[in-house]
């Protein structure tokens, strides 16, 4: 396994998490590359979501440290971790449906320009031109950036979220099952972004349960189970055939197909 | 597991999904993306409804300018607190006190006046401090507690009107408390700014010219444009700019799209809701205080249902209840349409009791048609 260098930008080092007397996270270390795809797997229940929100500044861990670039960081709000560049796609992508692409893209974050000098108001203008422009890069044509987030597919708005991430310096991207939702030639065209991602220099943590998703992206791969951590590989240390058998359910789906096949038989 | 993915499909990159322009895309008419606007149906509405009383009322001198005047005053009165009412609703919430708080704020500026020596501007000052704060509390509680606004909000519009009853009648002995208007007309800041007309002069120039009529004794037939036009205008102008042009506008429809959206990407979505709050409560007491200078009294039951009628505006001008959606333009026909209707059913030869029957169909055609737009202006049809 790795030792902590500074090549890690992010590191959770022996983080728990409790609700009450739910025990959510215990004990679990996550190490990420610069400029890496790191893959999240787990099942549901597994302790995902409570790790990306404690990524992400939401929840506080109740033990272990969280370090970024090598500095302990505490943070107590989701824009205390935007503004170290670790920028967060929920599932829900956090868009507004009734609201324009532009207006979407910059949401909490317009541009501002004077108005006569004087009056500050947001320029549309810029909004526009820079939103088209952001997704036209990710390979999305939109038909205006005036036209509602609710026209969009999903798979649109997957690459809109991302892209707006990107766009404001995002170094760490936090995906929540960016692919959950989606048909066959979305998830491509999501893993094609990670990739794109990847390749300009932003570190990636990719959360799914679906290994078929993961393994042809992924660097490297932490498997969650029941809050526990099952270690860390990278491809070179792993097969997908092993990763589908480590995650929790792989035992029950073999058991499953033995099963059908003896009823076959 | 939903392993749907052959890795073949995966790993393949150069795939026809390249970026050119997208041939899926047809354009469609002008008069369809005007229709997709959500003033649009108030818009529409305001044409029917002046087709419609040009028709039963057009030479009954509804369209003269003392006519006019009637029912834009009417409108102006309503618009104001339809202007707040929207900017609120577009931000995902309701604001059931504002009507009481007409009230509230009538008294809270009458009885400093009237019985404790205080000069009318500070009264009025008073009153404004004193319904902002009261809106400040209202938002307060609704994002503090998590509670829906419309029960916090609906059990301030009983504890503000009950709070009216009490103070007048315990200083005034009356429901009433009434000579207040003449203690404006002598305070120049008070007076100036919410009693009587502006640009008498060149009203009185109009009727010198014979543009307008003019009464016997030589005075143009309307003395004036009324102040709380002016104000609906101030108003109305300032919102919409907010609204559609700030940064702070754009906060308002993230925080009413979703407001854990708006959460994550930074809007601060509580300082919004609060903010909002005091503005609406800033409109009913501006109500409030022009009412007060104009009518010369304070009433306990001033501004009863306004909130509903507030409400209604914004509904016919576009907005959504559920927040999101909705816009300041839209709210003023909205207004409009209620003082043609208010004040034109007496000019016609219906009975002037049909007047709520034909706002409440007009309400349920005003959503029914919004419900149609949006749901094919956010599928794209």
């Amino acid at each position: 396994m790795n030792t902590a260098g500074n090549d890690h930008i992010l590191q959770l080092e022996g983080i728990s998490k409790f609700f009450g007397t739910v025990i959510s996270l215990q004990d679990v270390t996550l190490r990420l590359r610069r400029g890496e795809v790191h893959c999240l797997l787990g099942d549901n229940g597994a302790g995902k979501s409570t790790l990306i929100k404690t990524l992400a500044g939401v929840h506080r861990p109740n033990r272990g440290r969280y370090l970024v670039e090598g500095t302990e960081v505490q943070f107590s709000s989701p824009r205390d971790a935007l503004d170290h560049g670790i920028a967060t796609v929920y599932q829900d992508l956090a868009l507004v449906p009734l609201m324009s692409v532009a207006r979407n893209f910059f949401a909490g974050r317009e541009p501002v320009r004077k108005l006569f000098g004087l009056i500050p108001v947001m320029d549309l203008h810029h909004a526009a031109r820079v939103a088209e422009e952001k997704l036209a890069e990710m390979g999305i044509a939109v038909r205006s950036p005036h036209q509602p987030v609710g026209t969009m597919s999903g798979g649109e708005r997957q690459c809109l979220a991302i892209a707006r991430a990107i766009h404001f310096g995002a170094k760490v991207l936090i995906l929540d099952e960016p692919t959950a939702a989606l048909g066959v030639k979305q998830s491509c065209n999501v893993l094609k972004l990670i990739h794109t991602a990847r390749a300009r220099g932003i570190s990636v943590i990719f959360i799914t349960h679906n290994v078929h998703h993961a393994y042809p992206i992924g660097d490297s791969f932490t498997l969650l189970n029941r809050g526990r951590s099952m270690g860390t590989f990278s491809k070179d240390q792993i097969s997908k055939e092993q990763l589908l058998d480590m995650m929790a359910g792989g035992a029950e789906i073999q058991s499953l197909v033995a099963e059908l096949e003896g009823r076959a038989a | 597991m939903s392993a749907t993915l052959p890795t073949a499909t995966v790993t393949r990159r150069n795939d026809e999904a390249a970026v050119n322009p997208d041939e899926r895309v047809r354009r469609i008419p002008l008069w369809r993306s005007l229709m997709h606007r959500p003033e649009f149906g108030s818009i529409a509405g305001t044409l029917l409804v002046f087709v419609l009383f040009g028709i039963f009322a057009g030479n009954s001198g509804m369209f003269n300018l003392d006519g006019v005047m009637n029912w834009a005053q009417v409108a102006a009165y309503l618009g104001i607190i339809a202007v707040g009412a929207c900017l609120l609703m577009i931000a995902g919430e309701f604001d059931l006190s504002i009507g009481s708080m007409i009230g509230f704020a009538g008294t809270l500026m009458a009885v400093p006046a009237m019985f404790m020596g205080w000069p009318v501007w500070a009264s009025v000052l008073f009153a404004f401090a004193g319904c902002m704060a009261l809106g400040w509390l209202n938002g307060y509680l609704v994002v503090r507690t998590r509670l829906p606004s419309f029960i916090v909000t609906l059990a301030f519009m009983f504890i503000l009107r009950g709070l009216t009853l009490v103070l007048s009648t315990y200083f005034s002995n009356s429901t009433i408390v009434s000579g207040v208007g003449d203690k404006v007309a002598a305070d120049p800041l008070a007076h100036g700014l919410f009693q009587g007309n502006v640009l008498h002069g060149l009203f009185v120039w109009m009727s010198a010219t014979g543009i307008i009529t003019k009464l016997p004794d030589g005075e143009p037939i309307v003395g004036g444009l009324p102040k709380v036009l002016v104000w609906w205008l101030v108003v109305a102008v300032a919102a919409g700019f907010v609204l559609s042009r700030t940064r702070f506008g754009n906060w308002i429809f993230t925080v009413g799209g979703d407001a854990s959206a708006a959460q994550n990407v930074g809007v601060p979505v509580r300082r919004v809701k609060i903010s909002l709050f005091v503005l609406t409560a800033f409109c009913a007491c501006l109500f409030g205080v022009l009412q007060v200078a104009d009518v010369g009294s304070a009433s306990a039951d001033r501004g009863l249902q306004k909130e509903f009628e507030a409400i209604i505006a914004a509904v016919i001008g576009g907005a959504l209840l559920t927040g999101g959606y909705g816009s300041v333009l839209g709210a003023c026909f909205g207004a409009l349409i209620f003082g043609v209707v208010q004040i034109g059913i007496s000019y016609t030869s219906f009975d002037s009791d049909w007047y709520r029957v034909f706002l409440g169909a007009m309400l349920l055609l005003a959503v029914l048609f919004n419900h149609y737009i949006r749901s094919r202006a956010t599928t794209g049809k």
